[in-house]
């Protein structure tokens, strides 16, 4: 299963810099774009958005984010005007655009069905706001949880590239829920890439998986090798 | 005018044709004063793009002319208008079906139609200084006129009156929609070209009644 993404811009240029961010951390993901007008210029156009609705569809899903309110409107178009069937796969989500992005297709990449990428892309803007709002993830249990700490290798800490890596590997255990933090902080979700680049995590620190559930063992120790060796 | 058919709903569309064509300078003025001045240039666009369609075909029923103009207003009039003016002819050419020919409540049951759609898409309601303000009184005196057994230039000729009406209207409203809202109080004092365009549009239809 592999979910697509389109971006809908009033730029051209800013349309195609969401998906060169977002694609880094997904490759395999189709992230269609539909940004400026028919003649590049500033808006946005019905026959983009159509035409990259269907170029991002395979069957499994759309997710659709956009920028500015007429980016909104446009998109409805376009869905009022598509065949129902394929209009019912596509779900419009109000999200900040850049970190809605990389957060739909972060959980794209690691084969999850539409309604949790719609879900991941939602709860994006959460994670910056510091409210801690982070959704429905269950508070950590940490009795009878496995941890296993690692030290960070990657001279760059753990930025946008490797927390993307954390979070698709993580995606092997779908039965586990694995956290990591600093040992005695607030753990977060390490299938949730962007509250993961928030950790700020540097070279040389030491780093602490929670993990429970089926295959937590596993995971944990997986993980914290791949922090130890470095993911860059 | 007894019923509407395909080739009376093509020659009301060269009508809108036309209108937007001759007030293109004045809706463009007004957009200056409170949009983003491309309105009149971007209506004309689209309708001129329509009539070179029209000129290479003629649908069979009214429903095809209006989903005709739809498709072609959508994909050459930019900005919000684009969408808002092709989702009301949609919903228009939904709402008609595939009738040969229209009678005076189908043309209300029409408009009702298409202002239902404007509503949704845009999320405005009358009073925030849109062309929601110049359809929903069309709609209202086009379907009275209709109960009462009026014929279709009886409903269009209705329909016209109110919406210019309803576009003055719009004058002293302030904008809480669209591109003017970001002006504010300073929105005050223009009619609002998208209400404008729609009394131009549906005056086209009736000769003298705008």
């Amino acid at each position: 299963m592999t979910v697509g993404l389109v971006i809908v811009s009033h730029s051209a240029a800013l349309a195609a810099g969401v998906r060169e961010l977002a694609a880094q951390m997904a490759p395999e993901v189709t992230i269609a774009v539909a940004g400026g007008t028919d003649d590049g210029g500033v808006g946005t156009s019905f026959d983009l958005v159509t035409a990259a609705l269907a170029d991002a569809d395979s069957g499994d899903g759309v997710v659709v984010l956009y920028d500015l309110g007429s980016a909104l409107l446009t998109t409805e178009t376009a869905l009022e005007f598509s065949d129902p069937d394929a209009a019912g796969r596509i779900t419009v989500v109000d999200a900040p655009l850049v970190e809605g992005a990389v957060a739909a297709a972060v959980a794209a990449q690691s084969g999850t069905d539409l309604a949790s990428v719609a879900t991941a892309a939602r709860r994006a803007g959460a994670s910056w706001d510091g409210s801690g709002e982070t959704g429905t993830d269950p508070a950590p249990d940490t009795a009878g949880a496995v941890r296993r700490t690692a030290t960070v290798a990657d001279a760059d800490g753990v930025h946008a590239r490797p927390a993307s890596l954390l979070a698709r590997e993580a995606g092997r255990w779908p039965g586990a829920t694995v956290r990591l933090g600093r040992p005695g902080e607030s753990p977060v979700p390490v299938t949730d890439v962007l509250q993961l680049i928030g950790l700020g995590l540097r070279q040389g620190e030491t780093v602490e998986f929670t993990a429970g559930g089926d295959g937590s063992e596993d995971a944990a120790a997986t993980l914290a090798r791949m922090i130890d060796a470095g993911l860059d | 005018m007894a019923g509407c058919t395909a080739s009376d709903v093509v020659a009301a569309v060269r009508a809108m044709a036309a209108a937007v064509a001759e007030h293109k300078t004045e809706l463009t003025h007004l957009d200056r004063e409170i949009g983003d001045g491309d309105h009149g240039e971007n209506l004309a666009k689209g309708f001129a793009a329509v009539l070179t369609k029209l000129d290479a075909a003629t649908p069979e029923t009214p429903g095809a002319v209006l989903k005709l103009v739809a498709t072609t207003l959508i994909s050459t009039v930019g900005g919000a208008s684009g969408p808002l003016f092709g989702t009301a002819f949609l919903r228009a050419a939904t709402s008609v079906g595939d009738a040969a020919e229209l009678d005076g409540p189908a043309v209300a049951s029409a408009l009702e139609a298409a202002r239902t759609g404007v509503v949704a898409r845009g999320k405005a309601e009358p009073g925030d200084k849109t062309m929601v303000d110049a359809l929903t009184p069309a709609v209202a005196a086009a379907t009275a006129t209709a109960d009462g057994g009026g014929d279709v230039a009886a409903v269009l000729a209705a329909a016209a009156a109110a919406a210019v009406t309803g576009a003055a209207d719009t004058v002293p409203l302030r904008a809480r929609k669209g591109r003017a809202s970001y002006l504010g109080e300073r929105s005050i004092g223009h009619a609002d070209p998208g209400a404008t365009s729609v009394g131009h549009l549906l005056g086209a239809l009736t000769p003298g009644a705008a």
